[in-house]
């Protein structure tokens, strides 16, 4: 017996919400960067999905470039979240506005 | 000897060459001798080519010396060269010779100036301007001479720049110039669209092709160039402000040279007049109409230069006159005998001047006869040639002008004739309280009462004839004024010089008037009468009087108001649409535009600039609305 595709797209959709509402909700910067990676394996997830529907390779492709891209990302966004904390011990995202217009 | 005249121009050009960068540094006075030799050598060129013309037939009298091509765009091909012939070199003698005169006297009067080999550099670059304009074989060359003249006359005439009044005059005579100079330029271009060609004679050759109306126009607008170069009316005031510079440049500029180039260039196209009798008409009217506000005028001045001024512009109308009256002989006639007279006169005023330590109002002068003989006796000269008294020159060249304006219309005759009369009048108000009655200068510089004391040698006034560079140029123009008459005398066929000279140039198209020896008599003995009446009463009114307002009436001292109607009617609307268009249309249409886009990309800058929070929620909203509206976007649209 198979798995419905439509329980894995099912599965994506809640994991994007839950990231999505997370990274909205949250003040805590690391938690944001967790849902952002949430979000991202969502995307993944369903990437993944349609490739086996649709026998299509190209799906998995994207996903690789996609988990290359996060690692990337999680350089340069860890790097940035030390250097904040680095200036104020346990700061939220809000303490980090002077780029206010 | 003819093809030496490229000297003619070349000379003193060097000398402005030679003076425009060392002249500060040769000084005073050689730079004054430099310049003087300069236009003195041009003089013995003239003469020698003038001789080598003479020897000529008459029929081969014309010459053409072309030196290069200055440009060529198209159909248009313009040569920089001469053309010589007996009206070029008529001119061109009577220019150098009294320019060399007045450079002579120059150096004399300006010996105190702090500028005076500038003085000598423009009175230079001015020689070779004006001999360029008569020497020129074609409009385009002739009109760079005009041009050049032009400019040196802003820059004479301001010459003393420091004071406002002269600094003024020569930018008006600039701007009065050029508005005559805008029709010259438009004369040239329609007769290159006419003829195809800007050479004086291949233009005259072809201008049987040419419609009469378009001659007309033709004329017209070298006409429009000539009022303004000649102060006709209405472009004449600029030449009474024109006073403001130094009395030699009034004597070069306002009496032998500039003002003459319009009645040149008027003969110079006299085949265009001849096929153009309408414009004749035109030039002869504007003519006499200024000889006599210019008289009139001259009669209420008391600026001693003012009223040779205002006369000048009445003599220059009187040529005008014969122009229009196809009497070009006649015009160059008195052009010649009005050179030597004006001259003389401005150069004796200059003398007064410098006596009277710079004080020009004749109502402070009196009884100087005495005390300066030469200038008393030299102006007397000048004086009774103006008012035409025989045997003196304006006799013989105002009675030519005369006669041929009643050949036209007796109208212009009788107009002609009551301006004669001004003539003399006005000329003899003016000896008659320079040179004559009580010492008035004694009252008005009372310092120069009191001998002994210190102001009596440094400031006071004590009159005198100036040194020989002064006076020796009076006496030849005197000498000149005299007998210039017999150039052209009208008693027998073989007497009349000047008409059989200019007969290549103007014989064709000079208009023939036949006169009996009754009328002839008729109109020398009327013409004596008159300027004797004028002389007399103004022996009448003035030897005793000094003060007479009914004679002096407001309206004349100011010129008929044309100055003032011109200054209110068109400068100052001129100005306050100027200032309308600076304060209004500047201010509020043009800045406002500029501004008024600057404070809206401002203001919406400000406005937007509230976006940006500096969140990072808020911008993580921003995304996931948008993503929501995509989203809902799309599933609108597959859904219908």
């Amino acid at each position: 017996m198979t798995v419905h595709a439509s329980w894995y797209l099912t599965l994506a959709a809640v994991l994007f919400t839950i990231g999505a509402v997370g990274l909205l909700v949250r003040r805590n910067v690391l938690v944001m960067f967790m849902c952002v990676e949430l979000m991202l394996n969502a995307a993944n997830l369903t990437f993944v999905t349609f490739a086996r529907e649709l026998n299509d390779i190209g799906g998995q492709v994207a996903v690789f470039f996609v988990l290359v891209v996060a690692a990337a990302e999680v350089v340069v966004g860890l790097g940035i979240i030390v250097a904040i904390f680095r200036r104020k011990v346990g700061a939220t995202a809000d303490d980090a506005h002077i780029l206010k217009g | 000897m003819i093809h030496a005249a490229f000297l003619i121009p070349l000379l003193p050009l060097a000398g402005f060459a030679l003076l425009a960068p060392l002249g500060r540094r040769i000084g005073n006075p050689i730079a004054g001798w430099i310049a003087t030799f300069a236009v003195g050598g041009s003089f013995i060129v003239t003469i020698l080519v003038f001789i080598g013309l003479f020897q000529q037939s008459p029929a081969h009298s014309q010459f053409t010396q072309s030196w290069f091509t200055w440009f060529d765009v198209g159909h248009l091909n313009v040569n920089a060269g001469l053309l010589i012939d007996p009206l070029s070199m008529t001119m061109a003698t009577f220019i150098t010779g009294i320019s060399t005169l007045i450079h002579l006297y120059s150096i004399g009067y300006m010996e105190h100036d702090k500028d005076f080999s500038r003085f000598f550099i423009y009175l230079n670059l001015f020689v070779f301007s004006m001999l360029m304009l008569v020497l020129a074989d074609n409009f385009v060359l002739s009109f760079l001479g005009w041009e050049g003249v032009g400019v040196c006359s802003y820059f004479l005439i301001a010459f003393w720049f420091d004071r406002d009044d002269a600094a003024s005059a020569g930018k008006k005579a600039m701007i009065f110039n050029r508005i005559g100079d805008a029709g010259f330029l438009i004369g040239i271009f329609l007769i290159f669209q006419r003829t195809g060609s800007v050479q004086y004679t291949t233009v005259f050759s072809r201008l049987g092709h040419v419609g009469t109306a378009s001659l007309v126009g033709i004329a017209l607008m070298l006409f429009l160039g000539a009022v303004g170069k000649s102060a006709q009316i209405p472009l004449f005031p600029w030449l009474a402000d024109a006073m403001a510079g130094p009395t030699p440049v009034s004597a070069l500029i306002h009496a032998a040279t500039m003002v003459t180039a319009g009645v040149y260039l008027m003969c110079r196209i006299n085949p265009i007049l001849h096929l153009a009798p309408d414009a004749a008409h035109v030039i002869a009217w504007i003519g006499v109409a200024t000889a006599f506000i210019g008289a009139t005028s001259a009669c209420a001045q008391t600026d001693i230069k003012k009223v040779l001024a205002y006369s000048t512009v009445s003599q220059l109308g009187y040529m005008f006159l014969a122009v229009g009256s196809g009497a070009y002989v006649a015009a160059i006639f008195l052009m010649l005998t009005h050179a030597f007279y004006k001259a003389l006169l401005f150069l004796g005023a200059g003398s007064v001047i410098h006596a009277m330590e710079e004080d020009q109002d004749i109502k402070n002068m009196g009884g100087l006869a005495k005390l300066m003989p030469i200038t008393g006796l030299t102006f007397l000269v000048g004086w009774l040639s103006i008012a035409g008294v025989p045997p003196f020159s304006g006799f013989w060249s105002k009675g030519d002008v005369l006669e041929n304006a009643w050949a036209l219309t007796p109208a212009l005759w009788a107009i002609g004739a009551a301006t004669a009369f001004l003539t003399a009048y006005y000329m003899g108000r003016e000896y008659f309280l320079v040179f004559l009655g009580e010492r008035r200068w004694v009252e008005a510089h009372p310092e120069a009462t009191e001998p002994g004391s210190a102001q009596y040698t440094s400031r006071g006034v004590h009159p005198h004839d100036a040194s020989w560079k002064m006076s020796l140029p009076l006496v030849v123009l005197a000498v000149l004024a005299l007998f210039g008459g017999f150039v052209n005398l009208p008693f027998h066929p073989n007497l009349v010089f000047l008409e059989r000279w200019l007969n290549p140039v103007v014989g064709a198209t000079v208009r023939q008037t036949h006169f009996s020896v009754g009328q002839l008599w008729a109109f020398s003995l009327a013409d004596a009468g008159l300027a004797l009446a004028g002389v007399g009463v103004a022996a009448a009114v003035w030897r005793r009087a000094t003060d007479r307002p009914a004679l002096e009436p407001r309206f004349l001292f100011m010129a008929w108001f044309i100055d003032w109607t011109e200054d209110h009617l068109v400068a100052r609307t001129g100005s306050a649409f100027s200032s309308f268009t600076s304060s209004v249309i500047e201010a509020r249409v043009v800045d406002g535009a500029v501004n008024g886009v600057a404070s809206l990309v401002r203001g919406t800058g400000d406005r937007l600039r509230k976006v940006q929070t500096g969140y990072v929620r808020t911008y993580a909203m921003g995304l996931v609305a948008g993503v929501v509206m995509l989203v809902a976007y799309l599933l609108v649209r597959v859904g219908s």
